[in-house]
């Protein structure tokens, strides 16, 4: 697992006083978040808290906004990933994400979704590359629904289907984060229970992180909770002691339901 | 029951203080007059067509498809003969330089414009790309006679001339009005359209796609190159059909660049020798047309020359139509 000379080997991600602003609005206010290993961590808060820049930022997607800046640090594995020195290209690979609306690629097929990161790194056509691409799907619950269908367009399935098309994508260049901003918010009640089940079940090989709006999917797959309000870490804890014993009143009165 | 009490409200009251008689007779004449307007852009189409078909019908009688496929062009009377072939293949050769020149400069441009440029440059600098649409094109030829014809002579022709003049396309001793130069003056006046099209249907490509690119490790150019451009790209062969279009009707600044070769000396089988386009016969000679037979042998080059655009320009519209499909969000 992971090399125990680095801190604590439970910890996979880490936020160091870490601020967001898209042009001069500030977003994010000196987030102090750790992530650990092999766990489902969920990050709550009112719409607009910045849930999704938070997330964003674990993976440099954030800059690449055009008047996207950002401040503090963002250690994976006990290393900066905005140091100078890494490539954001790298950090993707290792941090993969899955978006709040579905977005297989249009013009690919449903194999091609899988394999496009892997194609992007030099893989080429073969049984290797089916075996993983079966693999990622057989991951996302999705290969015995598409196992006929690989040949078409990754748009052609249902909603459900395509967002679990996109964590096959994930998957399938065994990253060893996966990032999910809402992944349900788009989704009938079905698709979600289905994408829930596969969260946990990700949990034994990947750290997860995952952003909602949604208390409840909180409360079902995740470990740790993070409570964000106006760009700031209300409080964060493990999944239980926040939903039954919030330290803070700002916490109660959003699980509660007095604001949101 | 709405509609009824509208009516019984609404009759009285239009009678009363218009008259219901008049205010027909308006409505009619304005809905006859606009659908008249309307109207006249075919008829207009239609009538060119028909001139042109008339018009070419002696020299069509006459020589049959040698009009068509025939090289040698003799106005002297009693020698007669036209053949439009090499103004055929020289409008194509023209149009092909254009687009094989023109066209990576402009996704260069849309690309630029859309993925990098800070947003200070872009709308400024896609202003200007739009405005090489405003220059007339007997401008882009002065300035093509007396000063980027020499450029090319000197920096392009001569070098490939001197280095690669053993390949037949690149033979004889170019001198600056030839194939290559107008089809070069034609690379710079479809940058316009081309550009600005591709950059609408590059913004056109939903961001979300781009995330997903990049989510999975791909840097900037495979973003581009696999995901932007394969989305948007039957929106681009759109664009570059349309700035075919341009490059298969321009006239003028041809016709003074092109060296205006006639007969079989205007075949193109070198980029640097003298040419001559459909379009550019026709500017060039149609004056000078004295016999009823020379005459309607430029008409009938004409009546080729709609033909080939009409083709171009159906096949745009086809494609063009379905940018709008992409911005809708769907493709294909």
């Amino acid at each position: 697992m992971i090399d125990k000379s680095f801190g604590d080997p439970n910890l996979k991600m880490q936020s160091i006083n870490l601020s967001a602003w898209f042009g001069s609005k500030q977003v994010l206010k000196d987030i102090n978040l750790n992530v650990k290993a092999n766990a489902v961590t969920a990050i709550i808060g009112p719409s607009g808290c910045g849930k999704s820049t938070f997330i964003r930022c674990l993976n440099r997607m954030h800059e690449l906004v055009p008047t996207a800046k950002m401040s503090g640090e963002v250690l994976l594995d006990n290393e900066n990933i905005y140091d100078k020195a890494v490539d954001p290209v790298m950090v993707r690979r290792r941090v993969g994400m899955v978006f709040q609306k579905p977005n297989p690629f249009p013009t690919m097929s449903i194999y091609d979704n899988v394999a496009a990161g892997l194609k992007l790194i030099g893989a080429k056509k073969g049984k290797n590359l089916d075996e993983i691409v079966k693999r990622s799907l057989e991951h996302a619950t999705l290969w015995e629904e598409v196992k006929d269908d690989l040949k078409k367009p990754g748009t052609s399935i249902s909603g459900g289907q395509q967002q679990r098309l996109c964590i096959a994508r994930a998957i399938a260049l065994q990253p060893e984060v996966i990032l999910m901003d809402e992944p349900c918010s788009a989704l009938d009640p079905i698709a979600t229970a289905k994408i829930e089940r596969l969260v946990v079940e990700l949990k034994r090989d990947y750290t997860v992180v995952i952003v909602t709006h949604n208390m409840q999917q909180a409360s079902r797959v995740s470990d740790y909770t993070a409570f964000l309000y106006l760009g700031s870490l209300v409080e964060f804890g493990a999944t239980r002691d926040i939903f039954e014993n919030p330290k803070n009143p700002l916490t109660e009165k959003y699980i509660t339901g007095e604001f949101g | 029951m709405q509609s009824h009490r509208w009516k019984t409200l609404n009759h009285p009251t239009s009678s009363k203080f218009f008259g219901t008689k008049i205010k027909v007779t308006g409505d009619f004449l304005f809905k006859n007059l606009v659908a008249i307007v309307a109207a006249s852009a075919l008829v207009i189409l239609f009538i060119t067509a028909y001139v042109l078909s008339t018009g070419s019908a002696p020299v069509v009688e006459r020589f049959g498809s040698g009009f068509f496929f025939g090289t040698a062009w003799n106005p002297v009377e009693g020698r007669e003969i036209f053949g439009a072939f090499p103004y055929v293949l020289g409008t194509l050769v023209t149009s092909g330089i254009a687009l094989f020149i023109g066209v990576p400069l402009s996704l260069g441009i849309a690309i630029f414009l859309v993925e990098m440029a800070p947003k200070a440059l872009r709308v400024p600098v896609g202003y200007l790309v739009e405005l090489l649409a405003a220059v007339p094109s007997v401008i882009y030829g002065l300035w093509g006679l007396f000063v980027f014809r020499f450029w090319l002579l000197n920096y392009v022709e001569i070098p490939i001339s001197t280095y690669f003049g053993w390949i037949p396309i690149f033979s004889g001793t170019p001198f600056g009005l030839d194939l290559f130069t107008a089809g070069c003056i034609l690379a710079i006046m479809i940058i316009p359209t081309v550009a600005s099209i591709s950059k609408e249907v590059i913004s056109a490509v939903p961001n979300s796609i781009r995330e997903g690119a990049y989510s999975i490790g791909a840097t900037k150019w495979e973003v581009i190159r696999h995901w932007v451009l394969s989305y948007g790209r039957s929106g681009i062969f759109g664009a570059v059909i349309l700035g075919l279009g341009r490059a298969v009707g321009e006239t003028m600044a041809v016709a003074m660049l092109i060296g205006n070769a006639t007969g079989p000396a205007a075949m193109p089988t070198s980029l640097f020798k003298p040419g001559q386009t459909m379009a550019s016969l026709i500017a060039n000679g149609f004056l000078e047309a004295t016999s009823k037979l020379e005459v309607s042998a430029y008409v009938g080059v004409g009546l080729i020359l709609l033909l080939l655009s009409l083709m171009i320009n159906v096949g745009a519209h086809f494609l063009v139509t379905r940018i709008f499909k992409v911005k809708g969000g769907i493709v294909e």
